[in-house]
């Protein structure tokens, strides 16, 4: 009797915050399905199918695909977009609204979870979300015509590593803000934004101007759009997956720790 | 238009003073100056990444008037029209939303003279004056890239105001009967499909012709082919009846949106 | 241009009766007379839900009324509202500050919303911000101040235009005792300038500091109007006694009745009503009860209430 009274380990720590948000989203799922599910499906439709038949007519696109259709060539892209935008929307005024609205962390951290639980319980419920919309995206993919082989699952693994890095980053971030969410409307605009646009999504980074370049390298996005196609297309080679991976984690590393000492500090005052 | 809306109005609901509004909104923005010009940057990353990526993957495309122009001068007018719907739809429905129940600032203003005109003309007002300072921006890059043929663009930014005028009396109107933010969803149900079918990206002839009739009914196909016919200096009596759509629009938005205003800001 | 309906008011700034207020099915204001002389203050007592919010937006000309009839400063709030509205300032139950400004905008920009001149709106604001004890915090967001300097703001905020009527909706719930005697400070300046107040509160000793004048509101209704210690003496007794029992040696309210002049039972105590508690306390013991504790203490608005009402104020 007693032992169930004692503090729970680190990990059954992080499984109760995110069992807290699990029986949340079960009452309430319809209020994310339009974002995390027909958002996506809406861009694979425009882009994928009606661009797509522009694309495939004009003859031009088999140098920039490889010979692939363009929704085959867009389909794990789009797995990487939304699972990068899902985490960073989950990642900013639902993690404000933790600290300053709803004060839900505060409610966690009075028992014997910690902060840096509450920090890592948030990213693997955000993680757990993405592999779970990101699965029904595939479905949809398939339906459409866009799927080639089972390594699109291998795709999904490499878009949840995308969007668990950013989501870590941002909710490092999203825990430093105080005031009402005007800061997210900027990383929204300045960041995210152009990450879709110039991560090489749409078409290759080549095509870009040469001063764009650059950009795409930091993207995280870029990273993880290069690892789905590959996966996608099973056109591996080793050195460059290696790099992205190795980019992938270290983001992701870097964000966990900030994220965890943050809410650390902002928890305790 | 303005004698008009009185025959809907409670008397005692204009002060004539929406102008302390839009005083507001100004001084507001000045603080938070990098979340206003980002409203300026998003459809110039657009053009930038499309215009340049994906028209490396097509080439030209067919104009209003059959010849061809290059992908960037086939976007670039979507992307003023995309946008001064998306500026119009968020400010009369997300942030009308948010300052009425959330930062309760309607409460507070109409403790003072003004009354729910004066609220609903000033955050208007603001709407249209930021969403004419971004369509002037946008209207220099694509100047500033060679994107603009003739001199009738001149007339792409009263245009942009005008569909920025009816999207944001509709919007205000839809948003007199939103409960909560779940009723948002429907929002981005409707905005999002039509940025992205709208031809905005590519033109109405890859749709089979069912689907091009369901686009032709969308209001923001017809900003489109508006700002695209002025961008690129095909102009005709048809851009008119574009136009009267708007007016259209317009006249319902702001019949619907007076009437309940009382039921949106008093109780 | 001015009705003339003044004449038949006296010096009333509000003059309500019958006043009602409906929200579907629920009736908020269930017909209710109140008239408030310039230059005084002026209270509605009552708990969560008794109606006084409802009342008081109704005389702020935010919340059109069901029924009944109403006059604020002489005119109609149905045809009147925005000259009305010109004239009081208005303090809301829940600080509704600009977040986006500063504490100087927000003075600035509200007078604006009154249609004063900029000239009159910058000096105004320095000087109400000197009045708020916000002066070294002029520039600063409102977001972080504390609840006493919102509130205070907030106050400020309503006297931007000169009121000659100020409407304060609770205008102390949730603050520490510190802020609470510094807001009360300021009020009372406010009173010896002549500003006439309307003050809503559950807070007995809010209602016993500020208000000249007072009526308690339960259900709706009016149930007792007059000055503090009129209420009191018409009430409630000059002492009351109050007694915490071991719950096995409580008495039953029957065997302290011939003690003093009326018992409350409280869920964990007893009240006793009295002219001299000492008195009664000795009696008490004398008659072989023993409490745990006992307490003197003077009458206040609180026993009014509970007299009145039956329940207990804060619930």
């Amino acid at each position: 009797m007693t032992s169930s009274l004692a503090p729970p380990g680190y990990g059954r720590g992080v499984l109760i915050v995110v069992e807290h948000f699990w029986t949340w989203y079960r009452r309430n799922w319809r209020a994310t399905a339009v974002s995390s599910v027909l958002q996506p499906l809406l861009f694979l439709l425009a882009f994928g199918v009606g661009f797509g038949s522009l694309v495939d007519r004009g003859g031009g696109a088999a140098a920039a695909t490889g010979g692939v259709s363009y929704l085959v060539y867009l389909a794990p892209a789009l797995l990487a977009v939304s699972a990068v935008q899902s985490a960073a929307f989950e990642s900013t005024y639902p993690v404000l609204s933790g600290f300053k609205w709803q004060r839900i962390y505060h409610a966690m951290t009075a028992g014997p979870i910690t902060p840096g639980q509450v920090a890592l319980g948030h990213l693997a419920w955000v993680a757990a979300k993405m592999a779970g919309s990101g699965a029904i995206y595939i479905v949809v993919i398939a339906l459409v015509g866009g799927v080639t082989g089972p390594g699109i699952v291998v795709s999904l693994l490499a878009a949840v590593l995308t969007g668990a890095a950013v989501a870590s980053l941002v909710t490092a971030f999203a825990a430093t803000v105080e005031t009402e969410g005007g800061a997210f409307n900027v990383i929204f605009r300045f960041v995210v934004i152009p990450m879709t646009l110039f991560s090489g999504t749409f078409f290759p980074v080549d095509r870009l101007p040469a001063v764009v370049r650059p950009l795409a390298w930091v993207s995280p996005l870029w990273h993880g759009t290069e690892l789905a196609r590959m996966a996608a297309l099973g056109r591996w080679t080793l050195f460059p997956a290696l790099g992205h991976l190795a980019y992938l984690s270290a983001l992701l590393a870097v964000g966990v720790v900030l994220a965890t000492r943050l809410f650390t500090r902002r928890l305790a005052r | 238009m303005t004698p008009l809306i009185w025959r809907f109005l409670p008397a005692g609901g204009y002060a004539g003073r929406p102008g302390a509004l839009i005083l507001r909104s100004t001084t507001a923005s000045r603080r938070a100056w990098l979340a206003f010009l980002s409203g300026f940057f998003e459809p110039v990353f657009y053009l930038v990444a499309m215009g340049q990526g994906l028209g490396s993957l097509v080439g030209a495309l067919p104009g209003p008037d059959g010849r061809p122009i290059s992908y960037a001068a086939f976007i670039a007018p979507g992307l003023l029209a995309a946008s001064a719907m998306n500026g119009a739809v968020f400010d009369s429905t997300y942030n009308v939303f948010f300052k009425l129940k959330y930062a309760r600032l309607y409460d507070a203003m109409l403790a003072t003279p003004l009354g729910p005109v004066d609220v609903a003309l000033g955050e208007i007002g603001w709407a249209l004056i930021r969403g004419g300072l971004y369509a002037l921006g946008f209207l220099s890059v694509m100047a500033g890239f060679g994107l603009l043929a003739s001199p009738w663009a001149l007339l792409a930014l009263p245009a942009a105001l005008v569909v920025a005028f009816a999207f944001a009396a509709v919007g205000m109107a839809a948003t007199s009967f939103m409960r909560s933010w779940q009723d948002f969803d429907l929002v981005t149900l409707a905005i999002l499909p039509m940025f992205l079918f709208s031809t905005t990206f590519y033109p109405l002839s890859v749709y089979p012709r069912w689907l091009q009739i369901v686009v032709e009914c969308l209001p923001l196909f017809h900003a489109v082919e508006l700002m695209r016919g002025l961008t690129t200096g095909v102009v005709g009596l048809g851009l008119l009846g574009h136009l009267a759509y708007f007016v259209v629009m317009i006249g319902g938005g702001v019949a619907v949106a007076s009437r309940r205003l009382d039921a949106l800001l008093l109780r | 241009m001015i009705p003339v309906t003044v004449s038949d008011m006296g010096d009333g700034l509000v003059q309500a009766r019958g006043l009602r207020k409906r929200f579907g099915e629920f009736e908020a204001v269930r017909g209710v007379d109140v008239d408030v002389a310039r230059g005084e203050v002026f209270g509605f007592l009552g708990p969560n839900g008794a109606g006084k919010s409802s009342t008081m937006r109704m005389i702020g000309c935010v919340s059109p009324r069901t029924g009944g009839s109403l006059q604020v400063l002489g005119l109609d709030p149905a045809a009147d509202g925005p000259r009305i509205r010109a004239r009081i300032g208005v303090v809301p139950q829940l600080d509704n500050l600009d977040a986006e400004l500063t504490v100087r905008q927000n003075l600035q920009i509200y007078g604006r919303y009154f249609g004063l001149s900029k000239a009159h709106v910058r000096e105004k604001a320095t000087e109400l911000m000197e009045f708020a004890r916000l002066t070294d915090r002029a520039d600063d967001p409102v977001e972080p101040l504390s609840g006493g300097m919102k509130r205070r703001l907030t106050i400020a905020r309503a006297l931007v235009n000169d009121p000659e009527l100020l409407l304060l909706d609770e205008p102390t719930t949730g603050l520490d005792p510190q802020a609470r005697h510094l807001l009360w400070e300021r009020l009372y300046r406010l009173k010896r300038e002549g500003v006439t107040q309307i003050i809503t509160t559950h807070y007995m000793d809010e209602a016993e500091q500020l208000c000249d004048r007072l009526v308690v509101m339960d259900g709706g209704v009016i149930v007792a109007e007059g000055s503090p210690s009129e209420l009191i003496a018409r009430h409630s007794t000059r002492e009351v006694l109050e007694l915490r029992f071991d719950p096995e040696l409580r008495p039953a309210a029957a065997e302290l009745e011939p003690l003093a002049e009326r018992v409350e039972e409280l869920p964990d105590r007893m009240l006793l009503y009295t002219a001299d508690g000492e008195h009664t306390q000795g009696e008490v013991h004398r008659a072989g009860h023993r409490p745990q504790s006992s307490l003197v203490r003077r009458s206040s608005l609180e026993d009014v209430f509970l007299r009145l009402t039956g329940r207990t104020l804060v619930d």
